[in-house]
């Protein structure tokens, strides 16, 4: 902050003592400003409100399954809503497989360019890279997955010879960029916060940077890097439309290596996918709110460590 | 190996992967415009779809689109300028402050898809709305309110306690302070937060998929409870379901859908970098 902060505030008080001046009596501005304030309390409380609403309307809607269908076939292996076979274990697992593969590819490429870009980059790389970063967290997911349907799947199918290029690999590509936005941001901010008097003691006992990079300040920002791989995982998946069009939508069981280059099918598609031809109230429709509540509380926990371990972090006055 | 040596390849390998990250976003956009930029004319986005959207415009997915992110600017503002101020200028650190931070934290990562199960849910079936531009504003309005309150409450944290000192010291109330103050210095930021959160609810297709998108409609809405087309839906709808579309449709749609987001995405930049160097303090 500048020394100009009085100068600023010396132009825009005529203004603010003109208004205060000129306002109604005491009684009537305290009045008004009185429900001014507990408005704005109200509103201030409402996130609680929404976030308690969501997930009540989720168990309202979905918890029906847990009597409607047995848990040997709610937690089976196969999925064909038409047959009442109601097995989400291929969507969960399809769902962990396509994200864990988003993330082996994410996580290098994120945290090596956050390391890039507050570390080693010159100021005019600088200049570039974040605004396109922030480009690529504003493309919407259609039009990745729109991207991925008509560029990147026929790249995978020719390049591997493959029947078909709408693969698990395909989806966690895209989620990959997807997540990075995200991976980059956290990880910028856990360097930010390691003491700049760490790279000092470093580079005083005859280390190169790079050695200081990689051996002290990356280790530092060690925890606040996790926590980015964690958010970018929640991003991950979450993530609906981009995955629905390029992963071939196969509810098959990804077991093996081999299952990167096949058809998968996620949570996320599976209720994009269905719930548009469901009779509200039916079977398959609880279901596929009961899909929406295991997203809702994988997504809930993996945020509250995150947010646990970022207020704590500010707390210790670590974090700026 | 020389460190020296560790230390070139070290940022070699820094800088690949950088390249690696930004390259693909450049070749998503070219290719995106090179393929749309020839289908893309006046009539194209001032036209209704006929043919089975084969033929015509996207003038009603545009309009559509339009409608929802002004509706869910005109639900979400006042919502999430409150709770910047409630948060930034009000609340003390108490667990229930806490509890309002961690439900932010929670509503941004909440999946899109379950936004949509939520407004299916709620708006749709228990309060009657029907598939209505209403419900989906609704739905787009809670998904938008973290991004409006964390950027927003950036603004408000950044203006100097000494503002506040000085005003209350003239004899100003608290929301005095607030309002002819705290609030005016903060603009820039909170509206560069409107911005960024209004630009993921127009991008979005997975909230709007049950609460108002419809699959073909030739014509504009007329109330709130009407259906509506929308750009993301409807690129997904001609890219997915309708077969033998031409290829070149669906790359304006996604070109004109790109437009609309990166501008208002270079629009949220610019502002927030002029006001950054005209700031006096």
């Amino acid at each position: 902050m500048s020394q100009n902060w009085a100068l600023s505030l010396y132009n825009i008080l005529p203004g603010l003592r003109k208004r205060i001046a000129g306002s109604s009596g005491t009684a009537g501005r305290s009045w008004s400003e009185a429900v001014i304030e507990s408005t704005i309390r109200v509103l201030g409380f409402s996130t609680i409100g929404f976030v308690l609403l969501i997930f009540i309307f989720l168990l309202r809607e979905g918890l029906p399954m847990l009597w409607e269908v047995s848990p040997g076939n709610l937690f089976g292996t196969r999925w064909y809503p038409t047959f009442d076979s109601f097995g989400t274990l291929p969507l969960i697992l399809g769902s962990a497989y396509v994200t864990v593969a988003a993330i082996i590819i994410a996580l290098p490429l994120g945290v090596a360019t956050a390391v890039f870009v507050r570390e080693a980059a010159p100021g005019w790389a600088r200049e570039v890279l974040k605004p396109l970063i922030e480009v690529l967290a504003g493309i919407p997911s259609v039009v990745l997955g729109f991207f991925g349907m008509h560029v990147l799947a026929p790249l995978v199918r020719n390049t591997l010879n493959a029947p078909t290029g709408l693969t698990a690999f395909t989806g966690a590509v895209l989620l990959a960029y997807m997540s990075l936005p995200t991976i980059i941001s956290v990880a910028e901010d856990a360097l930010d916060s390691v003491p700049k008097s760490y790279r000092d003691a470093a580079l005083a006992m005859g280390a190169t940077r790079w050695q200081t990079i990689w051996r002290v300040v990356v280790p530092a920002a060690g925890s606040g890097i996790a926590m980015a791989v964690m958010l970018g995982m929640g991003r991950a998946i979450g993530e609906t439309m981009a995955v629905m069009m390029v992963t071939g939508n196969a509810a098959r069981m990804p077991l093996s290596l081999g299952s990167l280059f096949m058809p998968v099918r996620t949570m996320t598609a599976t209720v994009a996918a269905e719930m548009g031809e469901v009779a509200s109230g039916s079977v398959h429709y609880h279901v596929l709110f009961g899909i929406g509540i295991i997203l809702f509380i994988l997504t809930f926990i993996i945020n509250i460590v995150a947010a646990s371990a970022i207020f704590k972090k500010r707390r210790k006055g670590g974090l700026r | 190996m020389n460190r020296y040596w560790a230390q070139r390849i070290g940022f070699a390998v820094l800088t690949l992967s950088a390249i690696a990250v930004v390259v693909p976003i450049l070749v998503v956009i070219g290719i995106i415009l090179v393929q749309g930029a020839s289908v893309v004319s006046w009539e194209f986005i001032s036209c209704m779809p006929h043919e089975g959207m084969k033929a015509g415009g996207i003038f009603p997915a545009i309009v559509g689109t339009l409608l929802l992110t002004l509706g869910t600017a005109l639900a979400a503002i006042p919502v999430g300028v409150a709770g910047t101020v409630y948060l930034s200028e009000y609340a003390r650190d108490t667990w229930m402050t806490r509890a309002i931070r961690l439900a932010i934290v929670n509503l941004a990562g909440i999946p899109s898809i379950v936004y949509g199960l939520f407004g299916l849910g709620i708006f749709v079936l228990f309060l009657h709305m029907g598939t209505s531009i209403l419900a989906g504003v609704l739905t787009l309005a809670i998904m938008t309110l973290p991004v409006i309150i964390s950027t927003s409450e950036e603004a408000l944290r950044a203006v100097p306690t000494e503002f506040r000192t000085v005003s209350a010291s003239l004899g100003g109330t608290r929301w005095q302070g607030i309002r002819y103050i705290v609030l005016p210095q903060a603009l820039p930021g909170i509206i560069t937060g409107i911005i960024l959160g209004l630009l993921r609810a127009a991008g979005e297709t997975a909230p709007i998929l049950f609460t108002v998108a419809a699959f073909y409609l030739p014509r504009l809405p007329r109330s709130p409870l009407d259906q509506v087309m929308a750009l993301p839906y409807h690129l997904y709808v001609i890219s997915t379901q309708v077969p033998g579309m031409p290829l070149d449709v669906q790359y304006g749609t996604a070109l004109v859908l790109l437009i609309l987001v990166l501008s208002m995405n270079i629009a949220a930049t610019v502002l927030r970098s002029f006001f950054r160097r005209r700031r006096q303090w």
